[in-house]
């Protein structure tokens, strides 16, 4: 990492976590303490979360790999009115009318084809924790190529996709009219965003906001992640801290051999197939103290931005990349959950 | 001094506006709820300006309806000065539509010299709608060519820009035929292209026009408005247009808004700026605010139909969508009451809810319906907006704090004119309250706080009361009066809440009364109990201040009333630490309210007892003996005090004015007995002093003991003369007076209830 960002030094410490240090358990975090109000969360995390599951066995690894190795925004998104999945042709028909529309403003619009801009949309229901849980619905942009009309060469240039897996806390209670796909993920120009958020927001009185993860859910990411039986050879485990209140920013980047992270979490982790706040909370503190025996940096003082492992890599702007075909519904698991926290 | 008279004074400040529960007109007078008296005063003087600007627009319309011949603008003063008023109103309040027809007229008749012409063409910025009949006569005049081919080409700019602005086009659409006809014309030919563009349909396209244009392509090369006419033919009827077209086209007009868009702009934020009106919805991308910041927020949406994505694909949806398509109403065109009583029953709500906000009309029928599915769109909609605009719980977000602002007083409005608190305001209160630093938006936070529903409140102590109370002790003596009136109007909301429940439940016969009830009485006594906390603690930090206690017996003239009026069991005397300081205190509008207050909760015991013993059956919310209790420790105090000056000996309150003879007399004191009594108590002294010089103008001693007997009564008649209209509703109904025409000092006894 060093020198690799151009306003701030890092510190790199590759392949620097061998000895895993045997103290280090803080005591309770006031987090739990603070229980659900109202029996609405506001934003809050569980005391404790499932596993990820690894893989679905009917789910074909090729189909989902244009998902992979993309960076995704993140946004959360209030359940859509009068969303039907029957009527994706005619959605798409009239996005890419209204894209045309945006595109030109004040000209009549051409409705049958010759747009610059073609709008596929597509079901996924591979994407999907369980039976309850609406397909996934994928939305791509294409750029028809003006040299050869005639031919269907085109160049993708803008895709989105909403998805919800486990979404049940809030599928339970909504009525028939409402389809809940709380997490939206793009990947495109920013203006194409704001196209395609519009129409939807118009046709399906639905509001996006960004998705950010906050520091305490990254640790989670983090923990979750780094217990994940991955492969060999991949690529390192990566926390990536910010120190907050100086002039210019100093990003701390720790890398730690993704074996070694996972000696060090199978020690911590206690109860099969949950994971607890607590038990996060030690693992984050065992690699704080290793860290500050090294380096006398506290980096509890600091602000954890992005997590990066085998398995996928989150930034806390609601920024996400997957790496791992077997693992995406697990993450997506987890999104969907702060998604839904955010919309309720 | 009168009582009522001073209430409504000393609560503006606060900004809480009372008639706006209730008033639809509120929503049509525009402007910002301010009830400042010098933004009255502003207020006024700028509906008068408003009117002089109406007048003086008349005239000038008048002024040009009338011109007959040629006027010279260099030597005609009157037109310069109707010329340049126009242009003014036009630009910043834009023109009514009575207005298109006269100076079109004038314009296109070539009457008065180009450079008039073009002023005025300039200056035709629409208020709300130009009408479709000015449009055909000045096409008329455009035929015969009066006036110089500038002006018709001023003209056709104009028209262009403002086409979404004709309020039908119907008979324009009749005129295609006429304005293919000046295709011809080279200088006009592209913004002839243009206008046909806009106006061309399928049954416009023949194939001799289609002749035509391919002749003129023909001779003046590939022009790109002809292309666009031509594609735009093609589209309708591909087979009589055989030609190939280039695919992509960036540009095929050139940009027509000239002079007007700006100011149509100005105009329209103007005109919204100052009206919570719904507006003329002129096209679908009207965007009040220059929202650029962030693509998915808009605070102010605009009403469009909820199929008008199924029309733009021209009614290829299927299922019931499209007949039904043919029936609804579209909620672009409401715009009054009758249309809405007239069509409620094929009306559908707005694609998106946010927009009812600004709408009355569709709050109303919001009021109507029944669809869960209403409300939830709503609550979505306005939990996001309200998080993602909130100006302290997110970062950058504090320039925005205008428009946030704007926002919630229009969240506020809606919540008045629905006379209900939505949940998602309310969730977003609980939300972000701990962050609150009490300034921003402080009225409309403390506005929205007065809607919170009632809930057990338990869950809201933690949530509003806790956060409150806090900001409450540590801020301003004007901050802590808001908070008071803010929760004096969420009580009432409370009760009033409560009393339409019961209207409707004895209607349905229904009656689960008893469990709700019970809640209920809990929930409104715990924010009784809290706001007599709080205010015990206020009057310590602000040393007993008049304004607050004015505000803090302003609550409890609610509070003393709820059996009564609103039907609830339940009376909770203030406690002492409000009760003494308003009873002691300096000023007599403290004391003459505190008069009417125990004044009330006598007759609501009084009632309640007579009540109790006369049917059992709502025994249950029978009323503690120690309510009474303090009632009567109360009341023995106050006439103590104020009547038979024996309040330091009688006083028997645990935290009362008891005092031993002994410790009284160490003051120095002589006649402490009376000190209180309504000759020498400090909130009347000044009546008192007064008058003596009008009963005895030439004693100047000041002797006051001349008040007795006789003149007591005398006295007496001079304070209610003087509008202490509680002090004598007071005296009249608690004190029993033996002898009324007694004339030794009056002998007289509280009576207990």
């Amino acid at each position: 990492m060093a020198g690799g960002r151009p306003a701030g030094s890092a510190i790199e410490m590759e392949g620097a976590m061998r000895t895993l240090p045997s103290s280090g358990r803080p005591s309770g975090t006031g987090w739990q303490s603070r229980g659900p109000l109202f029996g609405r969360n506001y934003g809050l995390s569980p005391g404790s979360r499932l596993l990820p599951p690894r893989c679905q066995e009917n789910a074909d690894p090729q189909k989902m790999a244009f998902l992979l190795r993309k960076q995704w925004t993140l946004y959360s998104v209030s359940p859509l009115y009068k969303f039907s999945s029957a009527d994706l042709k005619d959605y798409a028909r009239m996005l890419g009318v209204f894209i045309a529309a945006e595109k030109q403003k004040g000209l009549a619009v051409d409705v049958d084809g010759e747009l610059g801009i073609k709008v596929a949309m597509s079901g996924l229901p591979e994407l999907r924790g369980s039976e309850q849980d609406p397909a996934a619905v994928l939305v791509q942009l294409s750029l028809r190529s003006s040299v050869s009309p005639k031919n269907s060469e085109e160049k993708l240039i803008w895709s989105g996709w909403f998805c919800c897996v486990a979404g049940d806390d809030l599928l339970e209670n909504l009525p028939e009219n409402f389809t809940c796909l709380p997490l939206f993920l793009v990947n495109g120009a920013e203006s194409y965003t704001a196209i395609v958020g519009s129409w939807f927001q118009k046709t399906f009185d639905c509001c996006f906001r960004r998705l950010a993860i906050s520091p305490l859910n990254l640790t989670w990411m983090a923990a979750m992640w780094t217990g994940c039986k991955v492969d060999k050879n991949t690529a390192a485990t990566e926390l990536l801290f910010s120190v907050p209140h100086l002039p210019q920013p100093l990003d701390i980047s720790y890398a730690i051999h993704p074996e070694d992270a996972k000696a060090l979490w199978d020690t911590v982790q206690k109860t099969p197939g949950e994971i607890t706040q607590e038990e996060v909370d030690v693992f984050m503190e065992c690699l704080y103290s290793h860290f500050h025996r090294h380096f006398k940096i506290h980096l509890s003082a600091t602000k954890l931005v992005k997590v990066s492992t085998g398995i996928a890599s989150a930034h806390c702007d609601g920024i996400i990349k997957f790496l791992q075909s077997q693992y995406l519904i697990g993450v997506l698991m987890l999104l969907t959950e702060l998604a839904i926290s955010q919309i309720q | 001094m009168q009582r009522r008279q001073s209430s409504k004074h000393s609560k503006r400040p606060l900004q809480v506006h009372h008639s706006n529960q209730t008033d639809l007109s509120a929503w049509r007078k525009g402007g910002t709820v301010d009830t400042e008296k010098s933004a009255q005063n502003r207020q006024s003087l700028s509906d008068q300006k408003n009117d002089n600007e109406q007048d003086s627009l008349e005239q000038a319309l008048s002024y040009f309806e009338k011109i007959q011949d040629r006027v010279s603008l260099k030597k005609s003063e009157v037109l310069q000065k109707h010329l340049s008023t126009m242009e003014s109103i036009a630009l910043k309040r834009g023109l009514p539509p009575e207005g298109f027809d006269v100076l079109l007229d004038v314009a296109l008749s070539g009457k008065l010299a180009d450079t008039v012409n073009t002023r005025l063409l300039k200056s035709l910025i629409p208020a709300s709608a130009i009408p479709e009949s000015s449009i055909v006569s000045s096409v008329s005049w455009f035929c015969v060519s009066k006036c110089s081919s500038n002006i018709q080409l001023l003209f056709l700019r104009w028209l262009i820009t403002m086409f979404d602005f004709i309020d039908h086009k119907e008979q324009v659409h009749a005129l295609y035929g006429i304005f293919f006809s000046f295709l011809n014309d080279e200088k006009l030919c592209p913004y002839i292209c243009h206008v046909l563009y806009l106006l061309t349909r399928k049954e416009n396209v023949k194939p001799f026009r289609v002749r035509r244009l391919l002749d003129l392509q023909s001779k003046m090369g590939m022009q790109p408005h002809l292309q666009a006419l031509l594609s735009l033919y093609k589209l309708f009827c591909p087979e009589l247009v055989s030609i190939t077209l280039p695919q992509k086209m960036k540009t095929y007009f050139k940009n027509a808004d000239g002079p007007w868009k700006a100011a149509i702009n100005a105009v329209r934020q103007r005109n919204q700026a100052n009206s919570t009106v719904p507006q003329p919805l002129l096209l679908g991308t009207a965007q009040p605010h220059s929202r650029k910041r962030k693509w998915n927020t808009q605070l102010i949406v605009p009403a469009s139909s909820a199929n008008a994505q199924n029309l733009v694909v021209g009614g290829k949806m299927s299922r019931a969508d499209s007949y039904s398509a043919n029936e609804s109403f579209p909620v672009e065109q409401l715009r009054t009451f009758p249309q809405l009583l007239q069509n409620i029953h094929r009306l559908e709500f707005p694609s998106q809810m946010g927009s009812v906000l600004t709408n009355p009309l569709l709050l109303h029928y919001m009021n109507c319906s029944k669809d869960e599915s209403v409300y939830l769109r709503l609550y979505y909609w306005m939990g996001q907006t309200l998080q993602e605009e909130c100006t302290w719980c997110v970062v950058d977000n504090n320039q925005y704090e205008e428009e946030f602002r704007g926002f919630l007083e229009t969240v506020y409005k809606a919540e008045c004119f629905l006379q209900e608190g939505f949940p998602s305001c309310e969730e977003f209160l609980y939300r972000s309250l701990p962050l609150w630093d009490g300034v921003s938006c402080r009225s409309q936070i403390l506005q929205l706080v007065s809607w919170i529903p009632l809930s057990t409140f338990s869950e809201m102590k933690s949530q509003l009361c806790d956060p409150l109370a806090q900001l409450f002790f540590t801020s301003s003596l004007y901050f802590k009066c808001s908070v008071l009136e803010s929760l004096k109007e969420l009580l009432q909301n409370w009760l009033n809440w409560h009393v339409v429940q019961l209207d409707s439940e004895s209607d349905s016969q229904f009656s689960s009364l008893n469990t709700t009830l019970s809640g209920l009485v809990n929930g409104v006594a715990e924010l009784i109990n809290f706001v007599g906390r709080i205010s015990t603690a206020a009057l310590h930090l602000e040393k007993s201040h008049t304004f607050l206690l004015y505000f803090i017996l302003d609550f409890y003239e609610t509070v003393c009333d709820i059996y009564l009026k609103y039907k609830l069991p339940l009376l909770i005397m203030p406690p002492a630490g409000v009760f003494y300081p308003a009873l002691l205190s300096m000023d007599s509008v403290n004391l003459n309210q505190l008069c009417y207050i125990m004044y009330r909760y006598r007759t609501n015991l009084i009632a309640a007892k007579e009540n109790e013993m006369s049917k059992k059956k709502i025994q249950q919310f029978k009323f503690s003996s120690q309510t009474y209790q303090e009632y009567n420790q109360y009341i023995i105090a106050m006439v103590g005090c104020l009547w038979t000056s024996s309040a330091f000996q009688k006083d028997n309150h645990p935290e009362g004015i008891r005092l031993d003879d002994e410790l009284l007399k160490k003051t120095g004191v002589r006649e402490y007995k009376n000190s209180f009594n309504i000759v020498y108590h400090p909130a009347l002294m000044c009546y008192a002093v007064d008058f003596l010089q009008q009963a005895w103008p030439d004693d100047t001693t000041f002797n006051f003991n001349l008040i007795k007997g006789k003149k007591w009564n005398w006295y007496l008649r001079y304070l209610y003369g003087q509008g202490l209209e509680g002090l004598k509703l007071f005296i009249e109904s608690s004190i029993n007076r033996v002898s009324k025409a007694s004339q030794s000092k009056a002998e007289d006894e509280d009576e207990k209830v």
